[in-house]
């Protein structure tokens, strides 16, 4: 049962504004394809590598199938009739077209039944191979995820894989249950993905496949020692959506950043691009078994947190629903939000408490991912710790899943080796200490947190019903979220936009949703059932299965027995 | 000057813990070696060679087996002149957003133009967007509020090509360069790369060039060429008002020492 009351009539008009919002833009991503895409198909299909001046091989061929007008047709189509022609396999066709010694312009177009059964041979075998990562995933949970939520999530950040193997290894010791590896700066502005193991990044290290191999394999080690299944998490968004959660899937990453709106916002990056890319990337996502984590949080780094606390929930309802229409599961929607108000706020942490509560109640289903204070963290270290308590706090009352500990160096340095003991053992103290508070508490009817848990549901409500009016590309250009406007014309990443031709071809979004939009198909994520201490059943999902969700609902209710007890 | 009636010598300042001269300092640190004894041992020597006296290993803590973390307290051996010690400081006088534009209204009598940006692989606008964006920062309105600044925000990740051109198309009577990433060091690279720019098009003379962020110092500013560094709690209101101050001083407009 939900502590909060809120007018769910208002979460209804919410949602159906929601789907309204994502069918503006699904003419948009129906037309056209992508660079990043079509580079992400070259490497399911089982390309890799880079050239003797380091250009990523899918980035070799795209850039030439696009300079010669043939992207349109979808790179698959073009590397499907060079495999009828010579008989080889897609990766081998690939390597030559990238060496030179077969030219795209010299390929001719070869019936289009033998392309597709060529190709989707292919196809068909990287799907098995990314399920068997998943079930391996499934199988490593089974037997080592004991794990109670919220999830301990911290990030590291050396710029070294092999010194963030160091960090995250002792960070699993002293606790934590997920490791995020940040991203070098601007890696989300690169329009290719570098290749293999790095050792130089800044204020990050960069993702490749390579260190994301390094990384799951040193996790998979210390998840053994620790009797805990550690997660990993890196960052599906910018230039390279598609690409990033192709490594990811077959890597077996569990986690992903991967945002619908972020780039557009944050990072300047085309809306057009990201809204056609955010679909394949979720697609690969929740086939790979992947929880995605949305960046609302970030909103409030621009945005005052209490004035702007509704953007923060209409966007997790555009996240939501372009998520479900991209295969994921709600069960697989990491929905962002954040801690931030100003902590001299009389009654600060009633309305945090009071959001915090609302999305738990509004997304019964979502493993919430709960980001910590960084705005106002000042250099105070010893405050800074105290701000962080009450964020644990306000995270085990309302029974977040994910919660990224805040750490007390927070805007003086990326984390030092203690800082981030420190702030585990901040959490784990917090959340142990008061495991089963929220079970004991339900909110004062027409009371201050129930006022204003309604009042940001009113105002995110009216303002989804303002975009879906306008559409979403105009409210963005109007400045609607997070106060920053973009143009539909202008940011990174447009020329990467191709339409498609007639008879373009991609075999992989039909392999992923057949399989995806199967009733049977629930990937285990968590042993311990994370929505441990508040669902509702007023709540359902007008893209979810019912045979799924049942499921899904089972396995919620054996573990909120536990939750709340 | 006296603290709890003794006389303090400013030639020779030391911590205050509880009493006038005592020397306590606090300090925590991790050593790469397991916890035990001769981790304390450890950390009591390295703080004895820091200059600490009657070292006390207050907390120690293994992480992940192979890493001991240690609170400390010790008195430190050390003194400090402070009557010796100068800083570099920005000169200028504290206006309020009225006072400014009155100032320019007066001294300058047109409109100050401004373009700023986050250069370099730099992301991050808080700092640039508290001091220019029309909302501010802790209730003071940015410079796109003052009627008497015309301000161009370029946001994050510009090249500083960009800003620069920027500046020559809109003839900037200031350049404002925002860096919060500074790991290994990597802004003193890009503001050292803009400084020579800005040389290189020949506008050094015609802008004020300045910099801000969480790590930067005036001291940093001048070292690099640059005419003003801001640092963390900067308020939109120090940036106008040095502006405004120091474009009327070379303009001849003005002196300091002038009311203002």
């Amino acid at each position: 049962m939900s502590r909060i009351n809120l007018d769910m009539s208002l979460v209804e008009r919410a949602r159906r504004a929601a789907r309204h919002i994502a069918d503006g833009i699904e003419p948009e991503i129906a037309a056209n394809t992508t660079t990043t895409i079509e580079r992400t198909v070259l490497r399911l299909l089982g390309l890799n590598g880079v050239d003797e001046d380091g250009v990523p091989l899918p980035n070799v061929i795209v850039e030439r199938a696009q300079a010669a007008g043939l992207l349109g047709d979808g790179i698959a189509y073009w590397i499907g009739s060079a495999m009828v022609h010579e008989g080889q396999s897609a990766s081998e066709v690939a390597k030559r077209i990238a060496r030179g010694d077969l030219r795209l312009e010299d390929i001719h177009p070869a019936d289009e039944k033998a392309v597709r059964e060529a190709v989707e041979a292919e196809a068909v075998r990287m799907c098995a191979y990314i399920r068997g990562r998943r079930l391996e995933r499934e199988r490593l949970i089974e037997e080592l995820d004991t794990a109670e939520p919220p999830y301990i999530y911290v990030i590291v950040a050396t710029g070294n894989i092999y010194e963030d193997v160091t960090q995250a290894k002792a960070a699993a010791k002293c606790g934590a249950d997920i490791i995020a590896v940040i991203r070098s700066t601007a890696q989300s502005l690169l329009d290719y993905v570098p290749y293999g193991p790095t050792t130089e990044g800044y204020g990050g290290t960069y993702a490749t496949q390579a260190n994301f191999r390094i990384m799951r394999q040193a996790l998979d080690e210390v998840s053994r020692e620790c009797g805990r299944y550690i997660r990993l998490v890196n960052y599906c968004s910018g230039l390279c959506m598609p690409e990033i959660a192709a490594m990811g899937a077959m890597e077996r990453l569990d986690m992903m950043l991967n945002d619908a709106m972020y780039g557009i916002l944050f990072r300047d990056i085309n809306m057009r691009r990201t809204f056609i890319d955010q679909r394949f990337s979720r697609m690969i996502n929740a086939y790979a078994g992947v929880v995605i984590n949305t960046g609302e949080d970030n909103y409030l780094t621009t945005a005052d947190a209490y004035e702007h606390a509704h953007t923060v929930l209409a966007s997790q309802f555009i996240n939501e629903e372009l998520a479900l229409r991209s295969g994921l599961r709600p069960e697989q929607i990491g929905l962002g939000h954040a801690f931030q108000m100003n902590p001299d706020m009389t009654d600060g942490f009633l309305y945090e408490l009071a959001q915090a509560e609302m999305a738990r109640a509004i997304f019964p289903d979502a493993p919430l991912k709960y980001m910590p204070p960084t705005k106002y963290m000042t250099g105070n270290i010893f405050k800074g710790h105290l701000m962080d308590a009450m964020f644990n706090l306000a995270g085990i009352i309302s029974g977040q899943t994910i919660q990224l500990v805040g750490v007390l160096t927070e805007h003086i340095h990326t984390p030092f080796l203690q800082d981030r003991y420190l702030a585990i053992e901040n959490a784990r103290y917090v959340m142990n200490n008061a495991r089963h508070l929220g079970c004991e508490i339900s909110y004062r009817a027409g009371g201050k947190m129930e006022e204003r848990a309604n009042e940001v549901l009113t105002r995110a409500t009216t303002m989804l019903e303002q975009v879906a009016e306008i559409g979403l590309m105009s409210a963005i250009s109007q400045g609607m979220f997070a106060g920053v406007k973009r143009d539909p014309r202008g940011g990174r990443g447009l020329d990467g936009v191709v339409r498609k031709r007639d008879g373009y071809y991609n075999p992989f979004p039909a392999l992923l949703m057949k399989e995806l939009s199967s009733p049977g198909f629930a990937p285990r994520l968590w042993r311990a059932r994370a929505q441990a201490q508040s669902h509702t059943q007023a709540q359902s999902h007008a893209h979810a299965h019912a045979h799924a969700h049942a499921q899904a609902r089972a396995q919620a209710q054996t573990a909120a027995e536990g939750g709340c007890r | 000057m006296t603290v709890s009636g003794v006389n303090l010598d400013l030639t020779r300042v030391r911590p205050y813990g509880d009493t006038l001269d005592d020397g306590w300092v606090q300090m925590s640190f991790t050593l790469p070696v397991p916890c035990g004894p001769e981790a304390t041992r450890a950390a009591e020597l390295l703080c004895e060679k820091m200059g600490l006296d009657d070292v006390r290993v207050v907390y120690s803590h293994d992480i992940a087996g192979s890493f001991t973390f240690f609170v400390v307290y010790g008195k430190c051996v050390h003194s400090v002149d402070f009557t010796a010690i100068k800083v570099p400081k920005v000169n200028m006088k504290h206006m309020t957003f009225d006072e400014i534009n009155e100032f320019i209204e007066t001294h300058i009598g047109r409109k100050i133009v401004v373009v700023a940006a986050c250069t370099g692989t730099d992301a991050h606008t808080v700092g640039i967007d508290a001091i220019i964006n029309m909302k501010g920062y802790a209730g003071e309105y940015g410079l796109e509020r003052y009627p008497w600044f015309v301000a161009y925000n370029l946001g994050s990740q510009v090249p500083n090509e960009v800003l620069v051109a920027k500046a020559i198309e809109v003839g900037a009577d200031a350049i404002l360069v925002s860096q919060v990433v500074t790991q290994k060091n990597i802004h003193i690279d890009n503001l050292t790369n803009l400084a020579e720019l800005v040389e290189a098009e020949g506008i050094r003379d015609k802008v004020l060039l300045i910099m801000g962020g969480p790590r930067i110092t005036h001291e940093l500013a001048v070292e690099l060429g640059y005419d003003a560094g801001f640092g963390p709690g900067t308020l939109p209101s120090h940036v106008g008002a040095f502006i405004a101050q120091e474009l009327a001083r070379r303009m001849g407009a003005w002196t300091p020492s002038e009311e203002v």
